[in-house]
C-alpha cells in the first residue's frame, strides 16, 4: 500500500511564496498528474515529496510513514527526471543498477532486475552502452528503466517527455501508460501539457499559483472545472466567457440571448461554455465571423459577440467566411456558470 | 579573402611566435643535449647521470612530488566540494584561498624561510611560550626531516590554489541533477562524491594533475631558499650546470630528463583518467 498524503503543505523560498496550502490525498496506485503552467508550484511540490527540498509546513506521508523528515533514499520512491540525469560515466547496465547497489542488493539480483526492466523497455540491446551513444528517446527509456528497476513504492516523473520530438513524445506517453499500470505503483507526473496530463492520468490536479485549484478525473476537469481558472486553462481552445445578466427565475441574459441557468440570487455571472458545445442555429446568440480556420475534421471560427472574442468548432461542411454574421447556439447541458467576483464554479 | 582561411589567419602570429621562440630554442637544446662539440652523442647523458649527486636529486624531486601532489589533490578536492557548495561569499573565499598563487615561488620560500630561519617566527614563538631555551637550526643538515617538510609545507602551501581552481570550474561543470538523482537512488554523501563528483570530474582532474606534477618537477626557488645545497633537486642540478660549471651540454641533458619525466607522467596522468568514447557529460 502506498497512498501518499500531503497535509498542509507550504514552502517558501525566501519572501517568495511558491506553494500556500497543499492537502492532497493520492490513492494506492492511482496515477495522479500535477498540471499548471510553469510557476505554478507543480514541480516544487514534486520535489518535496521526493524529499529533494524540504516543506516550510505541512506533513508528506507516504503509505503509513510520515516521511517529510527521511531522506530520499528511505522513501521508497523512485524518481525519472526532466533531462533523463542518466550517468555519462556508467553504461546503461549500471545506470539502471545504480539505485540497487546502492542498497546493496547482491549482484544476481541487480542483474537480473536491470535485464528484465531493460527489456520492459525495449532498450537490452543498449546495455553496454554510454549515454553520450543513445538517442534522446533511448536514455529517456534509460531513465524509466532505473525508476522501475528499484520496484518502487512511488514512481516520480518531472515532464519526462518535455525533450523528446512530437512523435517519440506520442509514443513513449503510451508507453508509459502501460508500462506504469502494470508497475501497480502509485505515479504523481508533472506536467505542463495538458493533452499528456488528460490521456496519462486517473486525476489531475490543476495548480495556479501555489495552490491546487481542481483535483478530479480528466473528464470532470475538462465538463466542470470548478475555477474560471481551470476552464481557461484546460482545452485547446479553451472555454469561451461572456456576461450574463440575471432575468429573473433562472433566465440570464446572454448577448441578447435568454438561456437557462442557475436560480440564483446576484445580478451578474460568468456565461462559459466549450468552443465545441456551440451550433449553428435559428435563434441564438448573434456573432460575426472574423478568422475562420479550416482544420479538417473541423473549423474554428473566431468571432466577435458584442466586442468579445468567442470561439466555436463547427462541423467543416459549413461554408461560413469571415466577415459573415452567424448565429449560434448552445449545447443546452454544457453550459457553465462562473461567479464574476470569486471565480469560482456556481451550479 | 575565403572565411575558410581567416580562422588559419587569426592562429598564424601565435604559431609562429611559438615556432620561433619555443620550437626553435627547443631544437637547439636538444642538439646542445646530443654533441659535445663533434657529432651525435650521448656523453652529456652519461655524465649528468654518472655524477653521485644525480641519483639523490631525482630521488628528491620524485619524492617531493609523490608526497606533494596527493596532499594538494586531496585537499584542492576538499575545498573545491567546500566552496561549491557555498551559496554566499564564494567568491570571496575562493580569492583569499588563491592569493599564494599572486607570489612568485621565490617570494614564497623566502616567506617560509622567514618562519623557519633561526631567528624566524617559529622560534621566535616556541622561545616566547618557553617551548625552547635556545633558537633551534630548524634548516640544518641535522635537521633533514624538518627541510623536506618545510619545502613540502611551502609547495602545498604556494600551489595548492592552482588545483583548486581548475578543480572548483570542473565541479561547476557538472549537472545538479546528477546529484539528485543519486541522491533519489540512495547514494550517501560520500557515494555521490565517490561515484557521481570523482568520475564526472575527471576531464579536470587530468588538468590539475598534469599541470601540478609538471609543476613538481620543476619545483626550484622554494628549495633554493629554503633546503640551499643540503636537498639537491633536478631543477637545481640543471641551474648549477649551466651557471656554476658552464657546461651547457649537461645542462640541456638535464633539461631533457626533466622533460622526459614530464611527457611520461602526462602519459600516464592521461592514461588513468582516461574516459570511455560517449561517457562524456
Amino acid at each position: 500500500m502506498a497512498e501518499i498524503k500531503i497535509k498542509n503543505v507550504a514552502k517558501r523560498f525566501g519572501s517568495y511564496q511558491a506553494l500556500r496550502s497543499i492537502d492532497l490525498t493520492i490513492a494506492d496506485q492511482e496515477f495522479m498528474v500535477l498540471l499548471g503552467a510553469s510557476g505554478c508550484g507543480k514541480t516544487t511540490l514534486l520535489r518535496i515529496v521526493a524529499g529533494l527540498d524540504a516543506p516550510t509546513e505541512g506533513e508528506v506521508w507516504i503509505g503509513d510513514r510520515r516521511v517529510d523528515h527521511l531522506p530520499p533514499r528511505d522513501r521508497g520512491i523512485a524518481m525519472v527526471f526532466q533531462n533523463y540525469a542518466v550517468f555519462p560515466h556508467l553504461t546503461v547496465f549500471d545506470n539502471i543498477g545504480f539505485g540497487l547497489r546502492m542498497h546493496k542488493l547482491p549482484n544476481e539480483e541487480v542483474a537480473r532486475r536491470v535485464e528484465r526492466t531493460a527489456s520492459l523497455m525495449h532498450i537490452d540491446q543498449l546495455l553496454q552502452r554510454y549515454s553520450g551513444e543513445l538517442s534522446g528517446g533511448q536514455r529517456q527509456r534509460v531513465a524509466v528503466a532505473r525508476a522501475l528497476a528499484m520496484e518502487p513504492d512511488v514512481i516520480l516523473m518531472d515532464e519526462p517527455l518535455s525533450n523528446l520530438d512530437a512523435l517519440l513524445r506520442l509514443e513513449m506517453r503510451a508507453e508509459l501508460k502501460g508500462v506504469l499500470a502494470e508497475s501497480k505503483t502509485t505515479a504523481i507526473y508533472v506536467t505542463h501539457d495538458q493533452v499528456e496530463a488528460m490521456s496519462l492520468a486517473d486525476r489531475i490536479s490543476v495548480m495556479n499559483g501555489g495552490l491546487i485549484v481542481q483535483a478530479a478525473t480528466p473528464v470532470e476537469v475538462y465538463r466542470n472545472p470548478a475555477e474560471r481558472f481551470v476552464a481557461s486553462f484546460i482545452g485547446n481552445p479553451p472555454m469561451n466567457f461572456l456576461p450574463a445578466q440575471n432575468e429573473g427565475e433562472g433566465k440570464w441574459r446572454v448577448a441578447g440571448h435568454s438561456v437557462d441557468g442557475p436560480n440564483a440570487g446576484g445580478d451578474e455571472l460568468v456565461f462559459a461554455i466549450r468552443p465545441e458545445d456551440m451550433h449553428p442555429s435559428a435563434t441564438g446568440i448573434q456573432a460575426t465571423a472574423k478568422v475562420v480556420e479550416p482544420l479538417g475534421p473541423h473549423l474554428l471560427v473566431t468571432c466577435d459577440i458584442e466586442g468579445a472574442m468567442f470561439r466555436a468548432v463547427l462541423d467543416s461542411d459549413m461554408s461560413i467566411r469571415a466577415g459573415e454574421a452567424i448565429t449560434l447556439a448552445p449545447q443546452a447541458g454544457r453550459i457553465r456558470w462562473f461567479d464574476p467576483q470569486t471565480s469560482r464554479a456556481v451550479a | 579573402m575565403h572565411a575558410r582561411m581567416l580562422p588559419y589567419l587569426l592562429i598564424l602570429p601565435v604559431t609562429l611566435f611559438l615556432c620561433v621562440f619555443f620550437l626553435y630554442p627547443f631544437v637547439l637544446v636538444s642538439q646542445q643535449a646530443f654533441t659535445t662539440g663533434g657529432g651525435f652523442t650521448l656523453d652529456n647523458f652519461r655524465e649528468v647521470i654518472g655524477y653521485w649527486k644525480f641519483p639523490i636529486s631525482l630521488s628528491n624531486t620524485l619524492l617531493l612530488a609523490a608526497i606533494v601532489v596527493p596532499v594538494q589533490l586531496a585537499l584542492s578536492l576538499l575545498m573545491a566540494t567546500m566552496v561549491s557548495r557555498m551559496e554566499k561569499g564564494r567568491d570571496l573565499i575562493l580569492y583569499i584561498w588563491t592569493i599564494p598563487l599572486g607570489i612568485s615561488d621565490l617570494a614564497a620560500g623566502i616567506i617560509w624561510l622567514a618562519i623557519f630561519e633561526q631567528s624566524g617566527f617559529l622560534n621566535s614563538m616556541l622561545y616566547g611560550v618557553g617551548a625552547i631555551e635556545t633558537p633551534i637550526n630548524f634548516l640544518s643538515y641535522q635537521n633533514p626531516a624538518i627541510v623536506f617538510l618545510a619545502i613540502a609545507l611551502a609547495e602545498i602551501w604556494r600551489a595548492t590554489a592552482i588545483m583548486l581552481v581548475i578543480l572548483v570550474a570542473g565541479i561547476g561543470l557538472i549537472p545538479k541533477e546528477y546529484y539528485e538523482a543519486a541522491e533519489v537512488f540512495g547514494a550517501s554523501p560520500w557515494q555521490r562524491f565517490r561515484r557521481i563528483t570523482l568520475p564526472l570530474l575527471r576531464p579536470s582532474l587530468q588538468t590539475a594533475l598534469i599541470l601540478r606534477v609538471i609543476l613538481a618537477f620543476e619545483v626550484f626557488a622554494v628549495v633554493a631558499a629554503l633546503g640551499g645545497t643540503l636537498f639537491p633537486v633536478l631543477m637545481g642540478e640543471t641551474y648549477a650546470y649551466q651557471f656554476d660549471l658552464l657546461n651547457s651540454g649537461a645542462a640541456a641533458a638535464m633539461a631533457l630528463i626533466i622533460l622526459a619525466l614530464s611527457i611520461a607522467s602526462t602519459l600516464v596522468i592521461l592514461r588513468v583518467l582516461r574516459i570511455p568514447k560517449g561517457a562524456r557529460i
